[in-house]
């Protein structure tokens, strides 16, 4: 057995698929932008890019198992974390999402805190080491999880605090939640959806706004409901060969909102067409699959963990974010992993494929 | 707890395989909705898509100019800018209302009540703020294109009417198309295109009025043009050439000043019209721009009626000028002979009632009961006519009925017989108010247009001509009544009688030289006690003269009313001054009169004088 990890433990195929995917982003950032005021954004994410793919290379050197055991401090300090952007966070767009480090960069600390989670979780699961989750152990689960899911709440930003859940979710399934369980949990959520109805009071009006447009969008055509439908007329209108590269009315006329970002979908689709679209969807489950491959390879259970926490992360971003540009989610700013541009977001996607890699390149190691 | 890291190898691979599944699913599904809307719905949302970046712009075409009948200048059309506020982006419209404010001078109040109005209305329609822009603020909304996006200019068509209050009531005025209008021609206009509201610019609407063109344009999510598409012209209306005559209607309206009445005088072989007043009146300028609806209110509701076009909707008692329907009638019915006489001491009795005259004129003839203007000699030849007879030339020569000219709105006037009088009165008709229609008074109403159309008839055998403002009206058809040679010249002499003799009713005061001037005055009371008490008790009449020349066959025609004028000889010099100025013209002597003139007797003297209209030495 090798002592150490070498560059043929690096995965490569799920690069090339990183590296795709990437590569697909630039080209519709600079399509997206190139004709405005923010021309040149291509090369700032492309930028992220390479901070993140050192990012990763750091990681993956770091043994998962030394960060497992740096859990429980490790979880504290994100909670602390979000507590000091509540409390001294710098707002943008409405929302207290980031720290400044120095005024030189800000902080996104809920991105951080979606890497935490994953490694809290893994250990938690890792330490109960059964295959049948009791209610006790999902309780406790359900504490671990909401403290900083509230937290993120607060700030607000429902996306980022929804992205949490499914690490959970992903984990106790693997865990051996028990079919029951499962069900119970699925009909409470079902009985919860017209309870938080009726609590909708409480949500920020920006909140609201987005469920109501949600449920009607054609009622407030220039207001939320209006980027919803900008973006169903933006994928639609692509057709099945779409309208090719850099043509898109919608797009570039700046009808679909944030087009280079949370909406970058809906601009691909314009321009890619139906098949545009199918590459990119058959693309991220490439890459959930070449996740899951290294899942079932991993050393150990708790390597397991960690890959599937991170695979229930982009996996969630990318369902979400693609259900949202066709309207069948509401708008709730989740990202399109490695394409919407974003220094946090493509930072913790490489910096969590980083953990992928630290238990692969440890497969074999003792 | 046991501690967690303990080489635990137990991978749950059914698991992760029912997971690769289930991911497998999931973007199966995604790729389904994607597939209904862009390979099912696509054709919806690219029309869609078209409709979100292809904004067609209207190109307003001006309406056609009007001309007066030497192709001076009426009425035309500039461009001109109006500002919109675009309404799509509601908090960059908040931010930016304090600055607008200020920058085009609109009152908060007035943007505010604006932008309630148009609350309900989809928000991609932007407001007009300001209709008629002027250089400085178009260079406002220019220099803060970056910084106000929410502001836009569009040019547009305007009315201008050089002659502002002059021929007003006959020229009308423009406005935005009404539902009802809209309704019944829904191919041709659009909401908020203007359309003639009133007069020439609506009776010829359809010739005057172009054919808008269409630019598309693609414009960006925040309104803004990037480029055209494609761009179809304007197509300008056709000018209209009228018939009036600017230096005509210049003298008239000088004439009338301050007073209240109407004026219209017309080429008497071929109808056209040369001159048409209506005072008191408004300006159509006003009306080009958006008339605020408190300005509309006031316009509609004066009791002055501004907006009435005295010279064909005044349905007025004719008073003494109906004299020369009674004389046509005793000739041409023979009903009473030629040479018939009357004593008047100054009144007379019918059916147990006094009716007065305003001398006592001794033995009267026909000739001298016109010139003279005797009422009892009428009172006499109406009680021997009967009044079927009276009605049936009145009717004949062309009373009671609308002349035809081409304008909206033209009264018929009314001529009472025995059925008129059992229809509407529903009582048989009383003698005794046929001596009170004798000498154009009680039931019998007539408009200006209708008297000079009537007296033109009697003097030029029983034509009658056919009134028109277009120049090239085609398919005009005379009536005709013919009077024989002796009527014709036993009433033109006396009517020349009127102007030119010592006894004549104008008092030798309105002769003209070298021009064969002939007319009929006529005083009326007023009907309406509230407008009598008003005017005061001496102002109560209506004054009438209608004047022609040459005496036989007359080429020009005018008639004029001025109301509580007091006597009808008090109109004759407007008559004769618009009579001269046609023959001034005619000969080649003519001299415009001074810009002075037309305007009101001067103001510092006595602001506290009567009220406007009546103002009147």
């Amino acid at each position: 057995m090798k002592e150490r990890a070498g560059i043929q433990d690096i995965d490569w195929t799920l690069l090339g698929i990183v590296g795709a995917i990437s590569a697909i982003g630039i080209l519709e950032i600079y399509s997206s932008t190139h004709a405005s005021a923010m021309a040149g954004m291509q090369w700032k994410q492309l930028m992220w890019i390479g901070i993140g793919l050192v990012g990763m290379a750091v990681v993956s050197r770091i043994d998962y198992h030394t960060l497992l055991d740096q859990a429980p401090a490790l979880y504290l300090f994100g909670v602390l974390g979000l507590l000091v952007v509540l409390v001294i966070g710098y707002s943008r767009l409405g929302a207290k999402r980031w720290i400044s480090i120095g005024g030189i960069a800000n902080l996104q600390v809920s991105e951080i805190m979606k890497l935490i989670i994953i490694i809290v979780l893994a250990r938690y699961f890792a330490e109960v080491r059964t295959d049948r989750l009791s209610l006790k152990d999902l309780f406790k689960i359900g504490v671990l999880i909401l403290i900083p899911v509230a937290l993120i709440l607060k700030q607000p930003d429902l996306g980022t605090a929804m992205v949490l859940v499914p690490v959970a979710v992903v984990g106790a399934f693997f865990a051996g939640i028990e079919w029951k369980h499962l069900l119970v949990g699925a009909v409470l959520i079902a009985l919860l959806i017209p309870l938080a109805w009726n609590m909708r009071r409480h949500l920020k009006p920006y909140q609201q706004q987005r469920i109501e447009t949600f449920l009607h969008p054609e009622q407030d055509q220039r207001g939320a409901g209006y980027q919803i439908l900008q973006s169903e007329i933006a994928v639609g209108s692509g057709g099945f060969w779409g309208k090719g590269f850099s043509k898109g009315s919608q797009n570039q006329l700046g009808f679909v909102p944030v087009r280079y970002s949370d909406f970058i979908l809906a601009a691909l689709a314009e321009e890619q067409g139906f098949i545009g679209v199918c590459v990119v969807l058959l693309l991220y489950l490439g890459l959930i699959l070449r996740l899951v491959d290294n899942a079932q390879k991993a050393k150990d259970r708790a390597g397991m963990y960690v890959v599937m926490g991170v695979t229930a992360i982009l996996g969630f971003h990318v369902l979400v974010n693609a259900s949202m540009v066709i309207g069948y989610m509401p708008v709730t700013g989740i990202p399109l992993p490695l394409m919407s541009y974003g220094g946090s977001a493509t930072a913790f996607v490489f910096l969590a494929l980083g953990l992928v890699m630290s238990v692969r390149m440890r497969r074999f190691v003792n | 707890m046991a501690p967690w890291n303990v080489n635990d190898q137990r991978i749950p691979q059914g698991r992760l395989v029912l997971f690769s599944y289930v991911s497998a699913a999931l973007v199966v599904l995604l790729l389904v909705g994607f597939w209904k809307l862009q390979v099912v719905q696509s054709e919806h949302y690219s029309d869609l898509a078209d409709k979100n970046g292809i904004r067609p712009i209207a190109i307003i075409a001006p309406r056609g100019p009007m001309l007066d009948r030497e192709g001076r200048v009426l009425v035309d059309s500039y461009p001109s800018f109006s500002i919109m506020l675009l309404r799509d982006n509601p908090k960059l419209l908040e931010k930016s209302l304090p600055q607008i404010e200020e920058g085009l001078g609109i009152a908060k109040e007035d943007l505010e009540q604006q932008l309630e109005a148009a609350k309900f209305e989809p928000k991609f329609l932007p407001v007009v703020v300001k209709p008629a822009a002027s250089e400085a603020d178009i260079a406002f909304v220019e220099s803060h294109r970056a910084d106000l996006p929410v502001l836009e200019l569009i040019m547009v068509q305007r009315r201008r009417y050089p002659l502002g209050e002059m021929l007003a009531n006959t020229i009308g005025y423009v406005g935005e198309i009404s539902p009802s209008e809209l309704e019944k021609n829904p191919d041709r206009y659009r909401p908020g295109d203007i359309v003639g509201k009133a007069g020439l610019e609506k009776e010829y609407n359809d010739q005057i009025v172009g054919t808008d063109g269409m630019r598309r344009v693609v414009v960006n999510s925040v309104g803004k043009v990037i480029r055209t598409l494609d761009n179809v012209e304007a197509i300008p209306g056709k000018p209209i050439q009228l018939t009036i005559d600017e230096d005509l209607q210049r003298v008239a309206e000088a004439d009338f000043a301050n007073k209240a009445g109407g004026l219209v005088a017309m080429n008497a072989r071929t109808g056209e019209v040369l001159a048409m007043v209506s005072r008191p009146t408004f300006d159509p300028n006003d009306f080009a721009v958006r008339i605020p609806p408190q300005e509309w209110a006031a316009l509609n509701s004066d009791p002055n009626t501004p907006l009435l076009n005295r010279a064909i909707q005044a349905q007025l008692a004719p008073g003494s000028v109906f004299k020369v329907v009674m004389a046509t009638a005793m000739l041409e019915s023979k009903a009473i002979p030629a040479t018939f006489t009357a004593y008047c001491p100054g009144s007379a009795v019918f059916y147990g009632r006094v009716f007065h005259c305003d001398h006592a004129h001794g033995q009267v003839d026909l000739h001298k009961g016109i010139v003279a203007s005797c009422d009892v000699y009428f009172y006499n030849v109406g009680q021997r006519l009967g009044i079927d007879r009276i009605s049936y030339y009145a009717s004949g020569l062309g009373l009671g009925q609308k002349t035809g000219i081409d304008l909206p709105g033209e009264q018929s006037g009314l001529v009472p017989s025995e059925e008129w009088s059992e229809r509407v009165n529903h009582h048989k008709w009383y003698p005794g108010s046929t001596i009170s229609v004798a000498i154009g008074q009680g039931a019998v109403t007539a408009t200006p247009i209708q008297l000079a159309r009537m007296i033109t008839a009697v003097a030029n055998g029983g034509t009658l001509i056919p009134p028109h403002l277009l120049k090239d009206a085609t398919g005009l058809k005379p009536g005709s009544f013919p009077l024989s040679d002796d009527t014709v010249q036993q009433l033109t002499d006396g009517m020349w009688g009127v102007v030119n003799e010592p006894d004549g009713t104008t008092s030798q005061t309105v002769k003209l030289q070298n021009v064969d001037f002939a007319g009929k005055t006529g005083t009326a009371q007023i009907e309406s006690f509230d407008l009598q008490n008003k005017l005061g008790k001496h102002l109560k009449e209506n004054g009438w003269f209608i004047g022609f020349a040459p005496r036989r066959n007359p080429e020009i025609v005018v008639a004029a009313l001025v109301q509580g004028a007091g006597w009808g000889s008090s109109v004759a010099p407007i008559v004769r001054d618009v009579v001269k100025a046609y023959y001034d013209k005619k000969n080649g002597h003519f001299v415009q009169p001074s810009t002075a003139e037309n305007l009101p007797p001067s103001v510092g003297a006595q602001p506290s004088a009567a009220p406007s209209g009546t103002q009147q030495p």
